[in-house]
């Protein structure tokens, strides 16, 4: 079985693409969001989005250390986002091979169970840490990132997409 | 001779025993973070690092600010000073009689034979953007360990406390509403001086008055102020007023609510207060060594906190 859809062949990524992916992530992470429940968690978002795209490049470290970060820029218990990212990360590597397979609201709905997980991963630990349930608003942010998707992947596969003129030397 | 696979094939340990490992780390980190506060310099590093990634976050806020202002219409700026004006006149009297009631306050003080009340320091300070953590009550202030900010510091604005300094970076400092959870605040009644304890009462915005006898005379519509027993908060400055007084016979203790006075969701300017009070070392600290005594200087600075 293969996806119906004509597929586009891509460029091989370049080291710099994903490190800027991250910053601006980051960046738009410590935007001062006027109403957080809402604001998509947009470095969980990225990097389910690379560790699906490139398991091999993006994986469980990148998690890890991303999520040190955020926790130090966002004054949480040191720790917390670290776990979920990890999480997040692993499960995203696992399906990734799957995920490719859907279309756009396929792969949605996959990225949105893949974040609301994280999302409760970061819950448990605070929980366990003494802290109240916040309300349930909590589950709104990975869901505006879910919908935020395929405007990620589309992004951020720009640099990949081959240039318009054709190259006749080459074979593909 | 030995067969090793081509390093196509190599991919590393198994995705479960990095998970493992990752998952062991973080919560070794939260462990020592939550419980022993060993990460505080790892934090700092961290933060540092996260810095110019928040500074250059809100560049375009300031900048839309900075356009908006510069728009601002003349009748609205003049409005404004007018206002200004007459609030300054009306303070200024209130500060002459300030002076002159606080002169006489510390003669009377050096008549009895009181020690002096320090003048606080106070520095002020631009809320930048409230804490991304949707489990806590805080505030970033744009004022850090570098501007003399410590944690510790008691918080204010133009009406009242907003809360208290839990954590000094080098150029931000982390502000913990007197509405969070884990925040506790020493408060007197004005009406008849019934000292008692606030805890920030969470998501509903209110404070609660803890370990109030059923029997207490508190009513609702009481000003609280800092009592300024813990040497933390200067006394006298106005915390919430009573709404809510519950007296159930069944339990010992009655369930007071009470409404910060302060803009502690609203206001972006704040002052960030300095110099704690001087207190005389505790006796069993006293009679010990000098290292006894910072320790338990720290441990009432997190008891503080």
């Amino acid at each position: 079985m293969a996806p119906e859809r004509p597929q586009t062949i891509l460029m091989p990524v370049r080291t710099g693409t994903i490190v800027a992916s991250f910053a601006c992530a980051l960046l738009l992470n410590f935007l001062p969001w006027p109403n957080l429940a809402l604001a998509p968690d947009f470095v969980a978002l990225v990097l389910a989005f690379w560790c699906v795209r490139q398991p091999r490049l993006v994986g469980l470290a990148t998690a890890w250390v991303l999520g040190l970060l955020v926790d130090a820029g966002n004054g949480v218990l040191l720790g917390q986002h670290a776990l979920a990212y990890s999480t997040l990360a692993f499960f995203a590597i696992a399906l990734s091979r799957r995920i490719l397979w859907f279309e756009t609201w396929g792969q949605m709905l996959h990225a949105l169970v893949l974040l609301e997980g994280a999302q409760l991963v970061a819950l448990g630990v605070r929980m366990a840490a003494g802290a109240e349930f916040p309300g349930w608003s909590l589950f709104v942010g990975p869901l505006a990132a879910a919908l935020l998707w395929p405007v990620v992947a589309w992004l951020l596969l720009i640099p990949q997409r081959r240039t318009a003129e054709m190259d006749l030397h080459r074979m593909i | 001779m030995e067969h090793t696979p081509p390093p196509f094939f190599l991919r590393g340990p198994a995705p479960l025993v990095r998970l493992a490992f990752f998952a062991s780390l973080s919560l070794t980190l939260l462990v020592l973070d939550a419980r022993f506060h060993y990460a505080e310099s790892i934090r700092g590093v961290l933060a540092l690092a996260a810095y110019p990634i928040q500074q250059a976050a809100l560049l375009p806020v300031t900048l839309a600010e900075g356009v908006a202002g510069y728009f601002t219409s003349q009748a609205q700026l003049r409005g404004e000073n007018a206002d200004l004006r007459a609030r300054l006149l009306a303070s200024a009297q209130g500060a002459q009689r300030f002076e002159s009631a606080a002169a006489e306050a510390s003669h009377l003080r050096r008549l009895i034979g009181a020690a002096e009340r320090i003048e606080r320091k106070s520095m002020p300070a631009e809320i930048l953007y409230s804490g991304r953590d949707p489990y806590a009550r805080k505030v970033i202030l744009d004022r850090g360990a570098q501007h003399g900010a410590r944690a510790g510091s008691p918080v204010v604005d133009e009406i009242g406390v907003i809360g208290q300094v839990t954590r000094a970076h080098a150029f931000v400092s982390e502000v913990t509403l007197l509405t969070d959870k884990d925040l506790a605040i020493p408060v007197q009644v004005v009406r008849n001086g019934l000292r008692a304890i606030a805890f920030g009462g969470g998501n509903s915005g209110m404070l609660e008055l803890r370990y109030m006898a059923a029997n207490a005379d508190i009513e609702s519509g009481d000003q609280l102020v800092t009592s300024g027993l813990d040497g933390t908060y200067p006394p006298g400055l106005p915390v919430a007023s009573v709404v809510r007084v519950e007296r159930d016979s069944t339990y010992t203790f009655a369930r007071v609510v009470a409404q910060p006075s302060a803009g502690i969701e609203r206001g972006r300017y704040a002052l960030v207060l300095s110099g704690e009070a001087r207190l005389p070392p505790y006796p069993d600290a006293a009679a010990k060594g000098k290292g006894t005594k910072a320790r338990s200087a720290k441990r009432k600075d997190a008891d503080g906190s």
